[in-house]
């Protein structure tokens, strides 16, 4: 007895304050100072240089932006808002419509397009800007041989301008559209039809009064998170010259040496983008249509007159073509003697080359060897913080939740080139955050841009594992006598790992196609893998550009299979 | 083995009540149960005693040690879930081992008295089965076995037989209270449902809205109900009040209306309600009291529905202007029908006054 009551003595202060119900906040504390740090601070540093710059304190920067007298601002928002609103509308076409093909519908060649149809994710998005330019371009492979074809004096048509940027975003958006939509017809319960039915509605009135309000949240929540992607969409304005838009107008700003209005412009696309996030984040809260059912079968619809089925099978063949051709395009490239393809239909001389100079010479090996480098410091922050960050969500209470939530999506919501210049703004002088060292020109500072801009990747698959997970198996665990450490290493890890994976490999892919960001920070000593290849690109090696960018999506294709494996095919979940 | 001891316990959940004034003595060894409706507080008290929550006031012992604010980790109790709350990433051996290798016991002892807990829940061949390889049932067995294997002071089970189908449920019943009879283990029980209330238990705490409203043995429950609400949650209560008309001795006569007037005899051992003629009072009649045919307390009614289980016959009967519940016990009797007129009496001792 005695020994018991000294021995509780002893531990009480500790026992005191871990019963406190202010230790939470003591341990979720990091959290938020690593949010302070590296989102809030640069982001308000940003947010300083443009009203304080270099002309005196005011909104000088804000009038600017907004005067008619120049108006490229202001056309760039117009235009960056016009690209986001189409690309909703053709993303939401193509995404909804093959969602509903090959869900709803038996037809020769559905599986293959089912598997085909995300292709598209596969794509760093500037190896897939690089292969629309090769196949659709002005003196792309496409334009070329129709106009060999039909003997014509000029090429047919060619991407270029806005048109070529929205076709871009279609193709590598809808997906966004198409997983959602899938998703939803996939849960929805074929007798919910049929009970309308035999409620003697007829199909048009099932399609106003059950199918579309059942579509309608995950329409919303996709068109808000397509436009916020093409808001932020920088690559492809870039390689097909559309100079009016906000991300192009703050890399001319930042280019051009005008950081104040660099950082006006950034302020006002944050502003933008977070107010989009925010409105997301409020329309999934309140969306509430949970099937009810168990147990959901999908009939398929079989076509059946023959003229379908040839048509169908035509339709599918030509979308496998236009699925594959970016890939096989970049492949055939990538065998192609650099140089010697000038005013030819296909590449005429090829040759195994580069894929020997990646691993064997120096200077191209180097990029990717930096970026594998930096993605993995990145990686390694982001598994400590998503971790630590998913446990306290979904496990603890305390005030200021739905802060922590906001706080690690805002560096997704922000465009990469935002993010860089927020951390220019931060981190081009010593600051406590940067342990009083000048970031940037430092092999640092892209791991850190990586670091912020994949922040809730690791976050949100490592908490949706944890939500599938029920409190009382930890209790159970606790109650057979392990403490927290124990637990949390023995159940909590194991039991979670599939979604700590999933997102890791997520975070290290995308860190080693990081392009936007990238291109406005990184250093000659420490150039990524992107950066070298719109290098190569503008030297005139498309070979070697794109044997860059097939390594990329076989790594990419590698990931997504693990994790569509780890996580039993909701992979949808982790993007 | 370690008696519990709560301490006029209240848990507030910020300012709405959990649970109020829980005073209760479990005796080593013993099997008690905590019986209510869901939201009566039942679980709530059960995760403070399991140390999961802590409570706003009052005190929680084990034998005399102050447990109140003590890490669940150290505890040393064994608690079934109810959705048994397994490892899905482990197997059935290494669930049942997951407490052993807590406490650092050497290779060889956890694997004999692993070995020993799948034997005493007959899952002998299922070590190296995974959790999802198993049935309802089995995993029911595995979390037991997980909870006795450390040999804990205290068994706590979480309505452990609700995810069970119906016959599966009356088996692990059985094997519970072989279990807990056999390893004379101190066990607090979480349920909704009387009946496993009933017949496992020593005694029953009986909750209603995070308060206590009952704690006896189940014959006192059953038999001698506190009030209105543990009449009508055990067993089916016929609940009639009325206006005391005749007072003579232990003998109280009561007017329910015209038609209906009973006699009841208060129970000497019992707080004695305070009745004054003129003043009215609650009592409870149990369905299985009441007999057809002539004697004490003799009414008349018309039956409005009929109901044969097989053991019994149900009778639902207008007397007056109360209807009641009369449960005939089947022993080939003639079944009336709906229209009928029937004879009934009430023994004296059928006849409860509540203590209201």
């Amino acid at each position: 007895m005695n020994t018991n009551q000294t021995a509780s003595q002893q531990e009480s202060w500790w026992s005191r304050l871990t019963q406190s119900k202010y230790f939470i906040y003591i341990l979720i504390s990091p959290l938020f100072l690593v949010l302070l740090a590296y989102v809030i601070y640069p982001f308000y540093q940003t947010f300083i240089q443009s009203v304080v710059g270099t002309e005196g304190a005011g909104i000088g920067n804000y009038k600017r932006f907004f005067s008619l007298e120049s108006t490229a601002n202001l056309e760039a928002l117009w235009t960056s808002i016009y690209i986001s609103v189409i690309s909703v509308i053709t993303c939401a076409i193509v995404g909804v419509t093959m969602a509903f093909l090959i869900e709803r519908y038996e037809f020769p060649g559905r599986k293959i397009l089912s598997i085909l149809v995300l292709v598209p994710m596969a794509l760093p998005p500037l190896v897939g800007v690089l292969s629309f330019t090769f196949l659709y371009g002005e003196s792309g492979i496409i334009p070329r041989s129709l106009q060999a074809l039909f003997n014509l004096e000029s090429v047919p048509f060619s991407l270029k301008g806005i048109t070529g940027v929205i076709v871009v975003h279609t193709f590598t958006m809808y997906t966004y559209f198409y997983l959602t939509a899938s998703a939803a017809i996939k849960g929805l319960d074929p007798s919910l039809e049929e009970a309308a039915t035999s409620l003697g509605s007829g199909r048009i009135r099932i399609w106003i009064k059950v199918i579309l309000p059942m579509l309608t949240p995950a329409m919303v929540a996709s068109s808000l998170l397509v436009f916020m992607i093409a808001m932020a969409s920088y690559t492809a304005p870039l390689m097909f010259g559309v100079e009016r838009t906000m991300t192009m107008q703050i890399y001319l700003s930042r280019t051009n040496g005008n950081l104040d209005m660099a950082a006006t412009q950034s302020t006002i696309l944050s502003i933008v983008s977070i107010s989009f996030l925010i409105l997301m984040r409020w329309y999934q809260g309140r969306r509430n249509f949970q099937n009810q059912s168990k147990g959901i079968s999908v009939h398929r619809t079989e076509l059946r007159t023959p003229f379908m089925k040839y048509l169908s099978m035509f339709l599918s063949f030509i979308g496998v073509i236009i699925l594959m051709l970016p890939i096989l395009v970049l492949v055939l490239i990538s065998f192609s003697v650099d140089g010697e393809w000038t005013i030819q239909i296909i590449p005429p001389a090829y040759t195994f080359d580069h894929y020997i100079a990646l691993f064997t010479d120096e200077r191209t090996w180097r990029p990717i060897w930096n970026s594998l480098q930096m993605s993995f410091v990145a990686t390694i922050g982001n598994i400590l913080f998503g971790v630590a960050a998913a446990y306290a969500m979904i496990r603890t209470r305390f005030k200021g939740k739905a802060l922590l939530d906001i706080l690690i999506m805002i560096p997704w919501a922000l465009p990469g080139t935002v993010v860089a210049v927020n951390l220019i703004a931060a981190f081009s002088e010593p600051s406590v955050f940067s342990f009083n060292q000048v970031l940037i020109g430092t092999f640092w500072i892209l791991p850190l841009a990586y670091f912020v801009r994949h922040l809730p990747l690791i976050f949100r698959s490592t908490s949706a594992a944890l939500m599938q997970m029920d409190q009382s198996v930890e209790e159970a665990a606790r109650s057979l006598g392990a403490n927290w450490w124990y637990t949390f290493r023995r159940v909590v890890v194991p039991m979670a790992f599939s979604g700590i994976l999933a997102g890791t490999l997520l975070a290290m892919v995308q860190g080693l196609g990081e392009f936007v960001a990238s291109i406005l920070i990184y250093s000659t000593s420490t150039m990524p893998l992107s950066v070298a290849i719109f290098q190569k690109m503008y030297a005139f090696q498309f070979g070697t550009a794109c044997a860059y960018g097939v390594l990329q999506i076989l790594l990419i294709i590698f990931v997504l299979f693990i994790s569509q494996k780890l996580t039993n095919g909701k992979a949808g979940a982790v993007i | 083995m370690k008696s519990v001891r709560l301490d006029n316990v209240s848990k507030m959940f910020g300012t709405a009540k959990g649970v109020e004034n829980v005073a209760i003595d479990v005796k080593p060894g013993e099997f008690f149960t905590f019986l209510g409706p869901s939201g009566c507080g039942k679980t709530t008290t059960l995760r403070m005693i399991a140390g999961f929550y802590y409570p706003t006031k009052g005190k929680i012992f084990f034998d005399n040690r102050d447990v109140t604010t003590l890490q669940p980790n150290k505890r040393n109790i064994g608690m079934v879930f109810q959705n048994y709350a397994l490892f899905p990433h482990m197997t059935v051996f290494e669930n049942i081992a997951f407490g052993l290798e807590v406490r650092k016991l050497s290779k060889a002892v956890i694997k004999e008295k692993v070995e020993r807990a799948q034997k005493l829940v007959h899952l002998d061949k299922y070590g190296n089965r995974k959790i999802n390889e198993l049935s309802g049932g089995q995993q029911q067995r595995v979390a037991l076995a997980r909870a006795l294997v450390i040999e804990p002071d205290i068994l706590l089970l979480d309505e452990p037989l609700s995810n069970l189908d119906a016959k599966l449920r009356e088996e692990t019943r059985l094997e519970i209270k072989r279990l807990q009879v056999e390893l004379g283990v101190t066990t607090i029980y979480v349920t909704h449902d009387q009946t496993e209330a009933m017949t496992m238990s020593d005694r029953i705490m009986v909750m209603k809205e995070g308060v206590v409203q009952q704690i006896g043995s189940p014959q006192e429950i059953y038999n001698k109900p506190a009030n209105h609400f543990v009449a009508s949650f055990i067993g089916e209560a016929n609940m009639l009040e009325g206006e005391v008309i005749e007072i003579s001795g232990s003998t109280v006569k009561v007017k329910v209306d015209s038609d209906l007037q009973v006699e009841g005899v208060l129970d000497p051992s019992a707080d004695k309600p305070k009745l004054e003629v003129g003043k009215k009072v609650k009592l409870s009649i149990r369905p299985e009291a009441i007999f057809e045919g002539q004697g004490q307390n003799q009414l008349h009614g018309t039956i409005q529905l009929v109901e044969f289980t097989g053991v019994s016959i149900n009778y639902l009967v207008k007397v007056g202007s109360a209807t009641l519940k009369v449960m005939i016990i089947n022993k080939g009797n003639q079944i009336l029908n709906r229209g009928d007129s029937i004879s009934l009496y009430v023994p004296e001792k059928g006849v409860y006054f509540i203590n209201e």
